[in-house]
């Protein structure tokens, strides 16, 4: 049986080398006994020290896929490789992962120390040494002062630390993140994402972060993978995935986008008389729905008829640095448009709107 | 603002009256025990001589037999705990983790013991008895065997209550990313936050064998009960009082559970 050496010293963050392993997916496939096919030739590579993430809706098998590196679900065909290396029959404890699920998983009979040294105990690292790793991993996420308290005395956020810092105190060549943050309210969430991101930063750990918000995705990853049912739909930046979408999925998934009835013409798709580069295959000819970002549109002079469309405005809500404004077009279309948060409309108030003229992606018609 | 009594809550003195009435059902025969075996004689008179009896060296021919029981059941129980723990918790941790759609088939298997009068269980068993005593004797051990199918109606409910309140499945892949075996995910991670739901089958067993009658009676083997029942022919008061500490023996293992399970409180806060 193959085994991943486990007592090979791992890379430190200094070293100049980074510390994560290579990771390769390849034509995966994973059938339940229902019949119901999971992964359906998913391929996927992660560089050293890469921080990638799946994103897709639940049920679209991005879950599966990462608990099939973590050893935790069997494929049906293809390989999963660490370092080159077929890691499909290597059983779980001997894939030197360290993994953060979703739900709290924090041993409840132990102190958070314990927790933590679990790892190293399993290593048969010695107990001076385990006790100075698993302190310095405990102040690595800022928690060395709750060292001896239980599970049940912690937070949510505080336990996903603590279940962060017991992944990441053995070295793994390789984290997975399993959703850790959905369970956590949103201030948190954003915290320990950004925590997890430096975390990830500096130890250079190849990481795979699951997870069905498209913000957390875009926010941390160096590389996201949307997926759905079973297939991996694009695979890129989050700049790419956001202002180059393979398809309507992917730009319907990331972001919002407003949907606008359009037709093909030459040098692009017209929409409400404007004329806009489309991205990637066009779909035959004819009617199509154009799927424009919020901020691609604009307010434009209501005395100039010429372009764009007149519209009523309906809403309009504070977002911060921006305002969101919906709008009605005299044929029922709802549009987002994303502005200035000084510019304020009121609901009923008569405008116009155009188009920044940005590549935008297509889908037939329904 | 005054805090409004759910109309499900008993009122206080509806609570105590219960208590109280649950308590006088419980002491009245304990305590007529008590008096019983402190009996002088016919005159009414009471003294500790039948306790005093058991620990006379003169006697140890006569409650030999009562000795023995106890010791028989004493051995019985413990390889019934040894069966619970052994075979049945790991069948349960592989069901939930594993085969999670057995669990209905599990849960159906070990309540029928407890559909089976204990008349028709040694029906069936005898003949397996045979068996039994021609592979391993007749030593009254083997009669945990058949213990180990009674108490699993009561063991299997202990565990299953602790299995549903503790994430074992999440608990168990959170220990075998991080290095461990199966046996060191049982034991280190598993067993320690199920001590409670086998604590309390093991007592319930104990309960159970210490109990039990029909079955060691039926198949001809020596136990406290069978012994009880022997003794108690020739010397009501001894037996009464050998009860009495059986009885006793089972509070204390109640306290002892309690206090474990306060321990690990009192442990853990801060």
């Amino acid at each position: 049986m193959t085994t991943i050496d486990q007592s090979a010293p791992a890379a430190t963050p200094g070293d100049g080398r980074p510390a994560g392993a290579a990771v390769r997916f390849d034509r995966v496939v994973k059938d339940y006994g229902s019949g119901a096919r999971a992964l359906d030739g998913v391929s996927l590579d992660l560089a050293p020290g890469e921080f990638v993430a799946l994103l897709g809706p639940s049920g679209c098998g991005k879950t599966t896929a990462l608990r099939s590196l973590a050893g935790l679900e069997d494929i049906t065909s293809g390989s999963v490789l660490i370092d080159g290396v077929d890691v499909v029959s290597v059983p779980t404890n001997k894939r030197d992962l360290g993994m953060v699920f979703q739900s709290y998983s924090l041993f409840p009979h132990l102190t958070v120390l314990e927790n933590v040294e679990f790892g190293l105990r399993m290593r048969k690292v010695p107990a001076a040494e385990r006790r100075t790793r698993a302190a310095e991993s405990l102040d690595l996420v800022g928690l060395g002062h709750l060292a001896a308290r239980y599970a049940h005395q912690l937070s949510g956020g505080q336990q996903q630390r603590v279940a962060l810092a017991r992944a990441l105190v053995t070295r793994p060549r390789v984290l997975l993140l399993d959703e850790p943050l959905s369970a956590l309210d949103a201030k948190v969430r954003v915290q320990l994402r950004d925590e997890i991101r430096r975390i990830q930063s500096e130890l250079r750990i190849t990481t795979l972060f699951v997870t069905h918000d498209q913000e957390e995705a875009l926010a941390v990853a160096d590389r996201v993978a949307v997926m759905r049912a079973g297939v991996i739909e694009q695979i890129g930046t989050p700049e790419e995935l956001y202002s180059r979408p393979s398809s309507p999925f992917v730009a319907e998934f990331i972001g919002l986008s407003n949907r606008i009835p359009g037709v093909l013409v030459p040098g692009g798709v017209e929409v409400l008389g404007q004329v806009l580069p489309v991205i990637g295959e066009q779909p035959g000819d004819g009617a199509v729905v154009a799927l424009v970002r919020p901020e691609d549109v604009v307010f434009t002079d209501a005395t100039e008829p010429a372009v764009g469309s007149a519209a009523v405005v309906l809403t309009s809500s504070f977002l911060g640095p921006v305002r969101r404004t919906t709008v009605e077009l005299p044929d029922g279309t709802l549009v987002a448009v994303q502005h200035g948060a000084t510019e304020r409309l009121e609901a009923g108030e008569s405008v116009r709107i155009r188009f920044a003229g940005r590549p935008v992606p297509v889908h037939a018609a329904p | 603002m005054s805090a409004v009594r759910d109309s499900a809550t008993p009122s206080k003195l509806t609570s105590r009256v219960i208590l109280v009435v649950v308590a006088v059902v419980f002491a009245v025969p304990i305590l007529s025990m008590v008096e019983f075996t402190l009996r002088a004689g016919i005159d009414g008179g009471h003294d500790l001589g039948h306790w005093a009896a058991i620990l006379d060296p003169e006697n140890s021919r006569k409650y030999r037999v009562l000795f023995q029981g106890i010791g028989n059941s004493v051995v019985l129980a413990a390889v019934t705990v040894l069966i619970v723990v052994v075979l049945l918790l790991p069948t349960m941790i592989l069901v939930k983790l594993r085969f999670p759609k057995l669990q209905r088939v599990l849960e159906f298997v070990c309540i029928i013991p407890i559909t089976v009068p204990a008349i028709v269980l040694v029906v069936g068993l005898a003949p397996v008895y045979s068996v039994v005593a021609r592979l391993l004797g007749s030593a009254p051990w083997t009669l945990a065997f058949a213990y180990g199918i009674t108490v699993l109606p009561y063991a299997y409910r202990a565990i299953a209550a602790n299995l549903q309140s503790v994430d074992v499945g999440t608990l168990a892949e959170a220990a075998r990313t991080l290095g461990a075996g199966w046996g060191t995910v049982l034991v280190r991670v598993l067993l320690p936050n199920l001590r409670r739901g086998v604590l309390t089958a093991s007592v319930i067993s104990v309960a159970v064998v210490l109990g039990e009658y029909t079955i060691a009676s039926l198949l001809g083997r020596n136990t406290l009960q069978t012994s009880l029942v022997q003794v108690s022919k020739s010397d009501p008061f001894v037996a009464v009082a050998f009860a009495l500490l059986a009885l006793a023996f089972a509070f204390v293992l109640l306290f002892i559970i309690g206090r474990v399970g306060s321990i690990r409180r009192i442990r853990e806060t801060p």
